[in-house]
């Protein structure tokens, strides 16, 4: 049986005093769900000689508001809660796709829509047993020299695996962190660095509060995940994409891309020739191809990433037809639509 | 650094001395003798160490003694009703759908909690709901018919 | 008994719950880790974090120092080598010269909780001095550096011939050569490896594991161990699936045992998911080459086959598997001359052995696909083109394999008729296709694995004047279904019900010998010993109710509980009464019965390996829907049928071939056992992906009951077989569907991307290495194909 290690688990009640908790114990975690967490600690990835868990916090998982003037989610809502939702699976929906396409059932009744906003970046040489990660010489993220993917980077390239994360982005949230100094607010991209270790703007000892979901009396959004099976698997690409409408026509288009690289990949900037336009199958697909060029897949996840860069374009196109009410599948983009080769 | 926990299994309050970092899958199979709760990688990455807190499908192998306090935790051993098997129990056994039996409580668990909250599923419902169950033997088909013979033996 | 008609069994052939159902549905079934023994230790193994190394030293002071570690053990501890077969007698339990891959033990800890046996693992100083590492086929043959064992990388090189294969070619009208490629891939069974071994001062070693084969880690703990055989027991737990992946001696076994004695108290070892990736004995990574003639209207005139196996880092059961790429291709067609070439390499990986199908999907695989192509080619349908060549019931293989019943044409017939193949394969909508494959397999391995002359199998049957019956018998129930075969077929002989058999199994102080689960021979060889046995038992019983009922002992049957005269229904006495009646004349009512396969090796060296009492059959048709843009292949749809003999429980039968084709389609679309820098790429539940519910297709599963002659009641095999026509049936069905050949398993998105970009429309290898196979022993061909 593979076990944890020894460590301190306390159980405050309040957001308050968890931060104070975390601030007062060097090298403490903050836990919620625990299915990122406590497998990561199970194979030794890092250290915490102090759990404190957030389980004990009532009031903290709560969805309120509605759609037209904006609504607030707990980070502590289960991903199942969120899912299930009637609200955001009609007016966020790519939020409630996103949190129902989580690994299986048993991890979205346990696991927070706050924790997997949270999830320490992956890497296939990396999220493996002590054993294993010394039998390789181990990797920069942890106790070694060296990238084990790109080996003369100076970074780490472990691998966004969040599915809420693009969303998050693509629906413009903003999030509420409460830490020992006290409370901020900021917009949910700001969240996260471009680095595999140091992945988020977040001090140890900042709990997230709240998502925040700005009013969408007319947003369309869809997200599409990319995985070896129709559940456990992390993505290894995924497409968020939301629209804002008006008279029929794109007013405002947002995305970004999960699994591309070591942060949520903003993609909005090449989504901007759908603004002011009725989107059709000629446009999505342009758009569709301009937007996988952000993409960076390295051989660090499931399936090939010569496979992953080719399967971006048709992602992102399938999104954007979903969003705007079109059949995702009839789309006109192949992996090999450039190189002309294909069937 | 053991701490002192209350935990209610199967209907019964228990305490335990426990430490803290001791999961709920260790506690059940090592302290409280509930080996019916199996394990199959302790990563929250097979569900065969499945069980029900407060009705829904939990996974013990991730699940820390102090943080189920004051919740129902349901394990394989308190599915039956004194010696009266639950009817996907019966079913399981009459479709052939336990082969090496490994998955089967967490399966079986699994099944309960979707048939407590959709008495008469579809198929696609069955499957989405174990979905995060894995079971080598079975390839799931008598499985799902297991679960729809317990869900028409309901009425 | 295989005449027996339907309508006269009672328990046979009835879909009844299995005598071990409810245990396991209710959390009861006690599997290897449930144990709990006052006292016990548990125990962790150190393993290689190299694949190719000497050991210069291994120093356990700091972690024998730790408290609460109880004993360490090392490489010196278990000098004495081991293997399953005979022939390779290479495995330390711990490592003492050499490790062979990332993975292979090399120290081990007992400690009074798993922390501190985990801690005193990184206490264990272990220099090792690194060798090259040979990861590939291409790798081992061109031998860099110290081979990894003294005799160099080619474990085993074979080759026969039956006929002469050239001239068989140069008479053809058409001849095609195919290399493809199958990945190596890994059980996974659900329930980790677990061993408790416990030593008492009486000087008796105990060990409960989770294997296949109690009697052949009996042997091989005797053997390491140094202890009398009669001095151990060991007692087979419920395997939490098995697959062929417990079927091996394995050394954490060893280990616990060892630990048990040192420490004198009960040890446990549990193995991680991570080292049952280690442990795996798994599908062999083969390279194939098959070249085949045939005449114009599809008949084959000759075959050559060629096979490299990947064997990982000892022998196991490779010189088994090496043949089995041979063996069975003329098992479902009638192929005149054929000659087999096979090598096996050893790499710097976990040793590969025996998964379900033995070393024959490889070559099913390859067989299938080719005659697809070459049907293609000939400009016949691919039923049309098997139909030519099919196999006879009651014949002989040109490689002396003995076919007696054989429903392959019923179960081609059946999957074609009900999917409606020919009808719908060509006017199939965009990105769907069919495909269609046939198979064979073995009912047991008519060798054992050890050679010798005693029984394969044997069951005691003892009746109890309350009316119970005890069944007695080595067999281990891994899911398949083998405590039911046994009561079952007591049951129907006794005429009682399944409720009144007590099983004992797997219990090598209270059993009679079963060689274990593996080879799909339990039905067939437990199920004859039981019939056997079971009729002894009536036999005596009979005698004594004919006494009482004044009849001869031959007008009685036992039906309902009930012993009575066949001509008058009313005059009968209770089974019990019986019991009693027996017991009272002549004292305890027991009997044994045995079965020993007959002796089939053709007149050739090699012959071992093939021949089978009996042959099961199966046809499958696979619809697969492609997605062009991702190149992703989904199944929806499965037919297939299965020539099962006769099914004891049919419910059971039909899951065997629904798991069947489940683990098919994991290996056909996704599961990979792969390596990069040395290292198990992924050794994780997550990344080794193993379908879920959600890409389960319907299965539309049709039984074929030939009524085998010599298996009990007529049944066959049903646990591998099946496995076998689906892959090739998949492959098949992505080329129908997009016209991509994918000649290599899996076949996976970015392979059917990479071959609709590419003018050949094909991903697979492009040759097989050079080798000098060994000139082939030319064995000589059945009188019936003298001069074909």
């Amino acid at each position: 049986m593979l076990r944890l290690p020894p460590l301190r688990y306390l159980r405050p009640t309040s957001v308050e005093a968890a931060a104070e908790a975390v601030a007062e114990h060097p090298g403490a975690m903050l836990i919620a769900g625990g299915t990122d967490l406590v497998p990561n600690l199970k194979r030794r990835q890092f250290d915490a000689p102090v759990l404190v868990s957030l389980r004990g916090i009532a009031g903290f998982d709560g969805i309120q508001g509605e759609p037209g003037r904006g609504m607030v989610i707990g980070a502590g809502a289960t991903l199942d809660q969120v899912a299930t939702h009637p609200a955001l699976q009609t007016a966020y929906r790519a939020l409630a796709q996103a949190a129902g396409f989580v690994s299986t059932p048993q991890i979205r009744h346990m696991g927070t829509i706050g924790g997997n906003l949270l999830v320490d970046p992956r890497c296939n040489y990396y999220n493996q047993s002590a054993a294993w990660r010394q039998a390789v010489g181990y990797c920069l993220k942890r106790d070694g020299d060296i990238c084990l993917v790109a080996r003369s980077s100076p970074r780490c390239w472990a691998v966004s695996s969040s599915d809420s994360a693009p969303v998050a982005l693509a629906l413009g949230a903003e999030l509420t962190l409460r830490g020992a100094e006290g409370e901020r607010r900021g917009a949910a991209a700001d969240l996260y660095r471009d680095d595999g270790i140091v992945y988020t703007t977040k001090r140890a000892d900042d709990v997230i509060v709240g998502i925040h979901l700005p009013a969408a009396p007319a947003m369309t959004s869809a997200y599409w995940k990319l995985r070896r099976r129709g559940s456990f698997d992390f993505p290894v690409l995924g497409a968020a994409v939301a629209l804002d409408w008006a008279d029929g026509m794109v007013r405002v288009a947002r995305g970004a891309l999960g699994a591309a690289g070591s942060r949520p990949v903003e993609v909005s900037h090449l989504l901007t020739p759908l603004v002011g336009r009725r989107p059709d199958d000629e446009l999505i697909a342009q758009v569709a191809e301009a937007a996988e060029k952000p993409a960076r897949p390295l051989d660090n996840t499931d399936f090939s990433h010569y496979w992953r860069k080719r399967m971006t374009r048709v992602l992102i196109e399938r999104a954007l037809r979903d969003a705007c009410g079109l059949d995702p599948l009839a789309g006109r983009l192949t992996a090999q639509t450039r190189s002309g080769q294909a069937a | 650094m053991k701490v002192a926990v209350r935990l209610r299994v199967n209907g019964q309050d228990t305490e335990l001395l426990v430490p803290p970092y001791k999961t709920v899958l260790e506690i059940l199979r090592e302290d409280l003798g509930l080996t019916g709760t199996k394990h199959g990688c302790e990563l929250g990455e097979c569900s065969t160490c499945g069980i029900l807190v407060d009705g829904k499908p939990f996974l013990s192998c991730l699940a820390l003694p102090l943080d189920l306090e004051g919740h129902e935790i349901t394990t394989i051993e308190g599915l039956a009703e004194g010696s009266r098997p639950h009817p996907l129990q019966v079913t399981f056994a009459e479709l052939g759908a336990a082969q090496c039996g490994y998955c089967t409580p967490s399966m079986i668990l699994t099944a309960k909690a979707l048939l407590d909250t959709d008495p008469h599923p579809s198929r696609a419902a069955i499957q989405q709901a174990l979905a995060g169950v894995l079971c080598r033997c079975t390839g799931y088909l008598k499985i799902f018919e297991a679960v729809e013979l317990a869900a028409s033996r309901h009425g | 008994m295989a005449k027996t008609q339907a309508d006269e069994l009672a328990v046979v052939g009835k879909s009844l719950p299995k005598p071990d159902a409810m245990g396991k549905v209710s959390g009861q079934a006690r599997f290897a880790d449930d144990l709990m023994l006052p006292r016990m230790l548990f125990a962790r193994i150190l393993r290689s974090p190299l694949p190719h190394a000497r050991i210069r030293q291994v120093d356990a002071s700091r972690a024998r120092a730790m408290p609460g570690v109880q004993a360490v053990l090392t490489g010196e501890d278990l000098p004495i080598k081991y293997g399953i077969l005979p022939v390779s007698q290479d495995e330390e339990a711990l490592c003492s010269e050499k490790v062979r891959y990332v993975g292979d033990p090399v120290a081990a800890v007992a400690a009074t909780d798993e922390w501190i046996a985990d801690a005193a693992l990184e206490a264990i100083d272990v220099s090792f001095e690194a060798l090259p590492s040979v990861m590939s086929i291409d790798e081992a043959l061109a031998q860099p550096g110290e081979p990894i064992h003294p005799r160099g990388n080619v474990h085993k090189a074979v080759a026969l011939e039956f006929g002469d294969t050239e001239e068989g070619l140069r008479s053809a009208d058409h001849t095609r050569e195919d290399v493809v490629f199958f990945e190596g891939n890994t059980h996974l069974p659900m329930e980790q490896h677990a061993a408790v071994a416990q030593y008492g001062q009486d000087g008796k070693l105990t060990v409960w594991s989770s294997t296949q084969t109690p009697h052949y880690v009996h042997r091989a703990l005797g053997k390491v161990l140094e202890l009398p055989m009669s001095r151990i027991r060991v007692i087979a737990t419920p395997n939490g699936g098995g697959f062929g992946g417990k079927s091996d001696i394995f050394a954490h076994e060893i280990v616990a045992a060892k630990l048990a004695m040192v420490t004198g108290r009960p040890v446990k070892i549990t193995l991680t998911r991570e080292e049952v990736f280690y442990a795996h004995r798994g599908r062999h990574p083969v390279l194939m080459k098959v070249r085949t003639g045939f005449r114009r209207d599809g008949r084959i005139t000759a075959m050559q086959f060629q096979s490299f196996l990947d064997g990982g880092g000892y022998g196991s059961y490779g010189v088994a598997s090496t043949y089995y790429t041979g063996a069975l291709q003329t098992a479902t067609y009638a192929i005149p001359r054929y000659r087999f070439e096979g090598v096996r390499l050893f790499t710097n990986k976990p040793p590969c052995g025996p998964k379900r199908g033995h070393g024959t999907p490889q070559p099913r695989f390859a067989l299938e696909v080719h005659l697809d192509k070459v049907a293609d080619e000939l400009g016949l349908d691919p039923v049309a083109i098997r139909r030519r060549n099919l196999v006879q019931p009651n014949s002989q293989t040109v490689n002396w394999l003995r076919i007696t019943s054989c429903g392959l044409e019923a179960c081609m017939d059946r999957v074609v008729a009900d999917s409606r193949f020919l009808e719908r394969r060509t006017a199939m909508p965009s990105g769907r296709g069919l495909g269609f494959a046939v198979s064979s397999y073995l009912s047991g391995a008519g060798t054992a694995i050890y050679w010798n002359d005693m029984p394969h199998s044997e069951v005691q049957v003892k009746v109890d004047r309350g009316g119970g019956v005890s069944v007695l018998c080595g067999a281990i129930d891994i899911g398949q279904g083998s405590d039911h075969i046994l009561a079952a077929i007591v049951a129907e002989v006794l005429g009682v019900s399944l409720q009144d058999i007590q099983l004992t199994t797997a219990d090598t102080d209270l059993t009679p010998i079963d060689l274990g689960s593996y080879s799909s021979r339990v039905t067939f060889m437990v199920g004859n010993a039981a019939i056997a046995a079971a009729q002894r038992v009536r036999q005596r019983l009979a005698e004594a109710a004919a006494r009482m009922l004044h009849c001869e002992s031959d007008e009685l049957s036992f039906r309902g509980g009930q012993v009575g005269r066949r001509d008058h229904p009313g005059e009968a006495i209770s089974f019990a009464q019986t019991v009693q009646a027996a017991e009272a004349g002549e004292g305890l009512i027991s009997a044994s019965g045995s079965y020993t396969p007959p002796k089939l090796a053709g007149p050739y060296k090699g012959s071992g390996v093939g021949p089978s009492p009996a042959y099961s059959f199966s046809a499958a048709v696979v619809e697969v829907e492609c997605d062009p843009r991702t190149g992703e292949v989904r199944v929806p749809e499965v037919w297939i049928a299965h020539d099962i003999g006769r099914a004891i429980n049919p419910v059971l039968v039909e899951g065997q071939v629904e798991g069947s084709v489940y683990m098919a389609l994991g290996e056909a679309l996704m599961e990979e056992q792969t390596f990069r820098i040395g290292v198990h790429k992924f050794p994780s539940m997550l990344e080794y992906k193993s379908p879920t519910t959600l890409e389960m297709p319907v299965v539309h599963t049709s039984l074929v009951e030939s009524l085998d002659p010599e298996g009990p009641f007529g049944a066959k095999e049903a646990g591998q077989g099946p496995l076998l026509p689906v892959i090739p049936a998949i492959a098949n069905a992505v080329y129908n569907a997009l016209g991509v050949r994918i000649d290599e398993i899996p076949i996976t998105p970015e392979k059917v991307l990479r071959a609709l970009a590419q003018p050949s429309r094909r991903v697979g290898p492009k040759g097989v290495p050079r080798f000098a196979f060994p000139s082939p022993i030319q064995a000589a061909r059945p009188p019936e194909w003298e001069g074909k």
